[in-house]
C-alpha cells in the first residue's frame, strides 16, 4: 500500500496518511504538503465499472455508519446499519446481485422439486467458522430449526411451511415444506435466513448469547472489536472460502451521528466509504464536483422503496376515495422530489418501485398533479369550504426519522393547505409514533417508508394483505385496507410455482391497489453513497450495506 | 467532618432512589415502549415476536413490580440489561464514562485557571480598556451556541486547515498503543476541549471579575494595603481566595449541566461518551440503559459537590465553624 505519498492523492486516511503525517511533522509544514497541484474539478456520479481484473489485495477501508446499530444480533434485531456489519461477517446462503438473481455463496447449488415442496441445497465444503470448526449442513439445520423457525424475523414469515430439514450428508441439507414457497429463492441472503454456528448457539439463550456482539460468522471479515460509539473493526478472514478473497485486509466502521461530521470526515477522507444518504443533499452535490469522490445512486436495487401516506381506512373522511385521490391530485410530488430530496427521488406510480424491475408494473392509474381536480373531488365528496375557508380538519404524522420526513411532511401540508385540507403536523417520537400507528390506529395520515427488498412479499404484501393485519406489529397493514380481490392474489402468489404467474400477480395488485389508493405512495427513493474514487466493485449488490465486500478492492491507477 | 460524610452519603441514597423512581414512573408513563421500537427498526417482526419481545424485556409484567424488581436490583448493584444494546447496563455505561471524564475533566480545570486569570486581568482596572476588551470576548464566548462554535472551529480546523482531528477520539485504523495512542488521544482532544473551554472560561471571566472587583472593595483589602502589602500578596494572599468561593459554588452546580451539555459536543465530534448513550436510551425507551446513566450521573454530582464542599471549608475555615456551630 502506497505509504509514503503526501501529495492529495493519498490522503485518504489510510496507512500514513495526512492527519498522521502532520501531526508527525507540525502543523505549518502541513500547509505546504498540502498544496498539491490542483486538479480539473468534474462531476464524478458513476462508479468505475465493477471488476475484479488488475485487482490487488491489501489496504484498510474506513466505512460511515449511522446511526450506530443497536446489537450486531441481526438474525433477531435487522436495524439497516446492523445488516451492513452482519452480511460482512456472515456469509448467506444465496446472495444476489445488482439484476436481483440469486448467486451461490454457502450454498453452491440447489434445486427444487416440481411441486415446489422440497428444496435441496449443495453446500460449499472446505468453509471455515472464524474459530476454525468446519462448516456444515448440521449449522443450516441447527439455523433452520431454531433460528428461522423462532427469531430471524424474514425467516420465521417466510418459511411458515417449513415442515423439516434434514442433512443426509456433510454437504447437503433438504428442506421440506408442507406447501411450495417460491419466495425462498428470493430470501436466502444473509441476514434473511442467517446461518448461525451451531456449535456456539446450540442449547443456548440464543438472545442472550455472548457471541451475539462478538459474532463468529463464514463470511470474508473476522470480527476484532466494537467500541460503542465510535467504531466496530473487522479484519480479514484468511481462511475465507473463496481464494484470495477479501482484497481488504481491514474493514473499520465509525460511528459518526452527526450529518455535518460525516461530510466532514468523508472530504477530509478519514472515511471513504458512506452509504444510503450519508450526507445532505448539498453535500452530495457539492462532492459531485470533486475529484476524489464518487456519488452515485447505483447499488439499491434490492433497497429500493417508497415514502407513502398512509390513510387510516377507518376514519370517515380519508374513507372516501374521493379524499384519497384529491390528497394524491393536491400534492406536486415533482417539486417535492427536487426541492426536499435535493433530486435523490422519483416520483412513484404504485407501491412498487421502479428499481425492482422484475415486478414493477408501470401501467397503473395515475394521479398527476392538479389543484384544481383536487378541489373539485372535495366538493363532490361533499367537503365545501366552509366560511373559515377550510374543508376540514386532517392531523399528519410522520415518522421520525430526521429532517427530510419533517420537511415531506411540512411539504404535504402546505400542498393540503392550498385546497382547503387544514393539517396538522404532529412530531413524535418513534415509540409513540409506533404505538399510534400499529397498535391504537390511532391516526388520519401517516407518512413513513418502506423497502420492497427482493421481493414484494417480503417487502409490500404486508402492507395492504388484510390477513397480515395484526394489532401492534409494526409495519403490518394499518390502514384497515382489505380487499377480497387482492387477498385472493397474495395467497395464489404465495404458493404459486409458475414464476411467469406469480409476477402477473404481483402485477395485478399494483394495479388494484393504485386503483383503490389503499396508501398514496408519493415517490420512490434513489439513495445515495459516497465514496474514494479509487474504491472498485461496490455496487456489484443487491443492496449495497448488505454486499459481504470480499470483491471490493483499491484501484491505485484510478 | 465524619457527620458531613455520613449526611452526603445518606443525601446520596435518597437521591438514586429518588431518580430511580421518578424516571421510571416518567419513561413508563409515555406510550410506546422498547419493544415497538426494536420491532419498528426490524421491520419484519410477526406479532407473536413482538410478544415475545414485551415478554423478554420483562414488560409483561405490572408497572409496580417492575419498580420494585429494578430498585431491588440497583440496590444489590445490579443495573440490569439493555435489551436493545444486548449488554449489561453497567457494562455500556461504564464503557462510556472514560470519554466523558476525560473531556470535562480537561475542560473544566482549563476553563477555571483560564478564567481565573481573564477574570484577575479585568479586575485590576474595572472598566478600563483591558476589561473593555475581554468582557466583549467573553460576552461572544458564552453567546455563541455551542454547536456553531464547534462546527466553525471543525470547519476551520478540521477541514479547511486539516490541523486537528475532525471527530472520534482516537485513529481507530491506525491502531496506535503506548505514548503514541496517548499523543493521538490528545490530539483528537483539542477542538472539543476548545470548544467547551471558550464557553466556560467566558462564564468563569465573568464571575471572577464580579468577585475580585466585590473582595477588592472589602475593608480587609484596604487594611492589607494600608499594611504596605504588595498588589501581587494583596491579589493572591487575600482577594483570589475570597473570590473563588463563589466559583467553586458555580462549579459544583454545573459540574451536572457539563455532563448534560457535553451531548451536543458528543454529537458534533462523534465522541464516544455518555451524552449519546443517553440520548439513544431516550429514544428508544430503553428504561434501564437510560436509568443506569442517569444515576450514574447522579452520583457524579453528588461526589463533586462533596468535593466542593470539602474544598471550600478549606479555603474558608468559617463555613466549617458555622456548620459546626449549627449542628452542634
Amino acid at each position: 500500500m502506497k505509504k509514503t505519498h503526501t501529495d492529495t492523492a493519498a490522503t485518504n486516511g489510510r496507512g500514513l496518511d495526512r492527519r498522521t503525517f502532520i501531526e508527525l511533522t507540525g502543523a505549518l509544514l502541513g500547509s505546504t504538503v498540502l498544496g498539491g497541484v490542483p486538479h480539473a474539478a468534474h462531476a464524478l456520479d458513476k462508479a468505475l465499472p465493477n471488476t475484479i481484473d488488475g485487482a490487488v489485495k491489501g489496504g484498510t477501508l474506513d466505512a460511515l455508519i449511522h446511526p450506530e446499530p443497536p446489537t450486531l444480533a441481526s438474525f433477531i434485531n435487522t436495524s439497516t446499519p446492523g445488516r451492513a456489519v452482519f452480511s460482512k461477517i456472515f456469509d448467506g446462503l444465496l446472495d444476489y446481485g445488482p439484476d436481483l438473481a440469486p448467486r451461490p455463496q454457502l450454498a453452491e447449488s440447489w434445486e427444487t422439486s416440481k411441486d415446489g415442496l422440497v428444496w435441496t441445497l449443495h453446500l460449499r465444503k472446505n468453509v471455515f467458522w472464524h474459530d476454525g470448526t468446519p462448516f456444515t449442513s448440521a449449522d443450516v439445520k441447527f439455523s433452520a430449526d431454531v433460528i428461522w423457525k423462532k427469531y430471524a424475523p424474514t425467516a420465521r414469515r417466510v418459511l411458515r411451511h417449513l415442515a423439516s430439514a434434514e442433512a443426509p450428508d456433510e454437504h447437503t441439507i433438504v428442506l421440506t415444506l408442507t406447501q411450495s414457497t417460491p419466495v425462498l429463492i428470493n430470501a436466502l441472503d444473509a441476514v434473511a435466513a442467517p446461518v448461525l454456528p451451531k456449535h456456539l448457539y446450540e442449547g443456548t439463550d440464543v438472545p442472550n448469547n455472548p457471541h451475539n456482539n462478538a459474532p463468529i460468522g463464514t463470511g470474508p471479515f473476522v470480527f476484532k472489536e466494537w467500541v460503542r460509539g465510535s467504531h466496530i473493526a473487522l479484519e480479514r478472514f484468511d481462511k475465507y472460502w473463496q481464494p484470495g478473497r477479501p482484497f481488504l485486509n481491514k474493514l473499520t466502521w465509525k460511528i459518526i451521528t452527526d450529518v455535518a461530521g460525516r461530510a466532514n470526515a468523508l472530504e477530509t477522507g478519514v472515511v471513504q466509504y458512506g452509504e444510503r444518504n450519508p450526507v445532505t443533499f448539498a453535500d452530495a452535490d457539492r462532492f459531485k464536483t470533486s475529484d476524489k469522490l464518487i456519488v452515485s445512486t447505483e447499488g439499491y436495487n434490492g433497497f429500493s422503496g417508497t415514502l407513502w401516506l398512509i390513510p387510516n381506512w377507518r376514519d370517515p373522511i380519508l374513507s372516501n376515495f374521493k379524499v384519497r385521490a384529491a390528497i394524491l391530485h393536491a400534492i406536486d410530488r415533482q417539486l417535492l422530489t427536487k426541492t426536499v430530496w435535493g433530486g435523490y427521488a422519483v416520483p412513484a406510480t404504485g407501491p412498487v418501485s421502479s428499481l425492482l424491475k422484475p415486478f414493477y408494473e408501470p401501467a397503473t392509474p395515475q394521479y398527476a398533479f392538479d389543484k384544481k381536480k383536487a378541489e373539485a373531488l372535495l366538493d363532490e365528496a361533499g367537503f365545501p369550504k366552509k366560511a373559515d375557508g377550510w374543508r376540514f380538519k386532517l392531523t399528519h404524522d410522520f415518522i421520525p426519522f430526521g429532517d427530510d420526513y419533517r420537511r415531506t411532511g411540512e411539504f404535504v401540508r402546505q400542498a393540503l393547505r392550498a385546497v382547503g385540507i387544514d393539517v396538522e403536523l404532529r412530531s413524535l417520537d418513534l415509540a409513540t409514533w409506533t404505538k399510534n400507528v400499529f397498535t391504537d390506529y390511532n391516526f388520519q395520515l401517516v407518512s413513513s417508508w418502506g423497502i420492497n427488498w427482493q421481493d414484494p412479499q417480503l417487502g409490500i404484501e404486508q402492507h395492504f394483505w388484510s390477513k397480515a393485519e395484526s394489532k401492534g406489529t409494526p409495519w403490518f397493514n394499518a390502514s384497515g385496507y382489505a380487499s377480497q380481490e387482492v387477498d385472493a392474489l397474495f395467497e395464489d402468489a404465495q404458493g404459486q410455482t409458475d414464476a411467469d404467474k406469480r409476477i402477473a400477480d404481483y402485477k395485478q395488485v399494483q394495479k388494484i391497489v393504485q386503483r383503490d389508493l389503499a396508501r398514496l405512495d408519493l415517490f420512490e427513493f434513489r439513495w445515495f453513497g459516497v465514496w474514494d474514487k479509487r474504491l472498485r466493485n461496490v455496487t456489484d449488490t443487491f443492496d449495497h450495506s448488505q454486499n459481504n465486500f470480499a470483491h471490493v478492492w483499491w484501484d491505485q491507477t484510478a | 467532618m465524619i457527620r458531613r460524610l455520613l449526611t452526603h452519603l445518606l443525601r446520596l441514597v435518597f437521591i438514586v432512589l429518588a431518580i430511580a423512581v421518578l424516571n421510571f414512573a416518567l419513561l413508563k408513563s409515555l406510550p410506546g415502549d422498547l419493544a415497538d421500537v426494536v420491532a419498528t427498526e426490524s421491520g419484519a417482526a410477526s406479532s407473536e415476536q413482538v410478544a415475545e419481545l414485551r415478554e423478554r424485556f420483562g414488560l409483561g409484567r405490572s408497572v409496580p413490580a417492575q419498580l420494585a424488581s429494578y430498585v431491588g436490583g440497583v440496590l444489590r448493584g445490579d443495573l440490569g440489561m439493555s435489551f436493545r444494546f444486548g449488554e449489561p447496563v453497567a457494562q455500556l455505561v461504564l464503557g462510556r464514562l472514560p470519554a466523558t471524564i476525560t473531556l470535562v475533566g480537561l475542560a473544566l480545570p482549563i476553563s477555571v485557571l483560564l478564567g481565573m486569570g481573564l477574570g484577575m486581568l479585568s479586575a485590576r482596572r474595572p472598566n478600563g480598556l483591558v476589561d473593555a476588551a475581554l468582557s466583549l470576548l467573553s460576552t461572544l464566548g458564552y453567546s455563541a451556541p455551542m454547536f456553531w462554535t464547534a462546527l466553525m472551529l471543525i470547519v476551520a480546523f478540521g477541514v479547511k486547515q486539516p490541523w486537528f482531528p475532525v471527530g472520534g477520539i482516537r485513529n481507530v485504523t491506525a491502531g496506535y498503543t503506548g505514548l503514541r495512542d496517548l499523543v493521538d488521544v490528545l490530539w483528537h482532544l483539542v477542538l472539543p476541549t476548545a470548544t467547551l473551554s471558550i464557553y466556560y472560561v467566558a462564564i468563569y471571566a465573568r464571575l471572577y471579575r464580579a468577585s475580585l472587583i466585590e473582595q477588592l472593595a472589602e475593608d480587609y483589602i484596604r487594611t492589607a494595603r494600608a499594611k504596605g502589602a504588595r498588589e501581587g500578596r494583596v491579589m493572591f494572599g487575600h482577594a483570589l481566595r475570597n473570590a473563588t468561593l463563589p466559583v467553586l459554588t458555580m462549579l459544583g452546580l454545573q459540574s451536572s449541566a457539563v455532563l448534560g451539555g457535553s451531548i451536543v459536543i458528543e454529537t458534533v465530534f462523534a465522541w464516544p461518551g455518555l451524552g449519546q448513550l443517553s440520548f439513544e436510551a431516550v429514544r428508544s425507551r430503553d428504561v434501564q440503559l437510560l436509568l443506569g446513566v442517569l444515576l450514574l450521573s447522579g452520583i457524579l454530582v453528588v461526589l463533586t459537590n462533596l468535593l466542593v464542599d470539602l474544598l471550600q471549608t478549606r479555603l474558608d475555615p468559617r463555613i466549617r465553624h458555622r456548620s459546626l456551630g449549627a449542628s452542634s
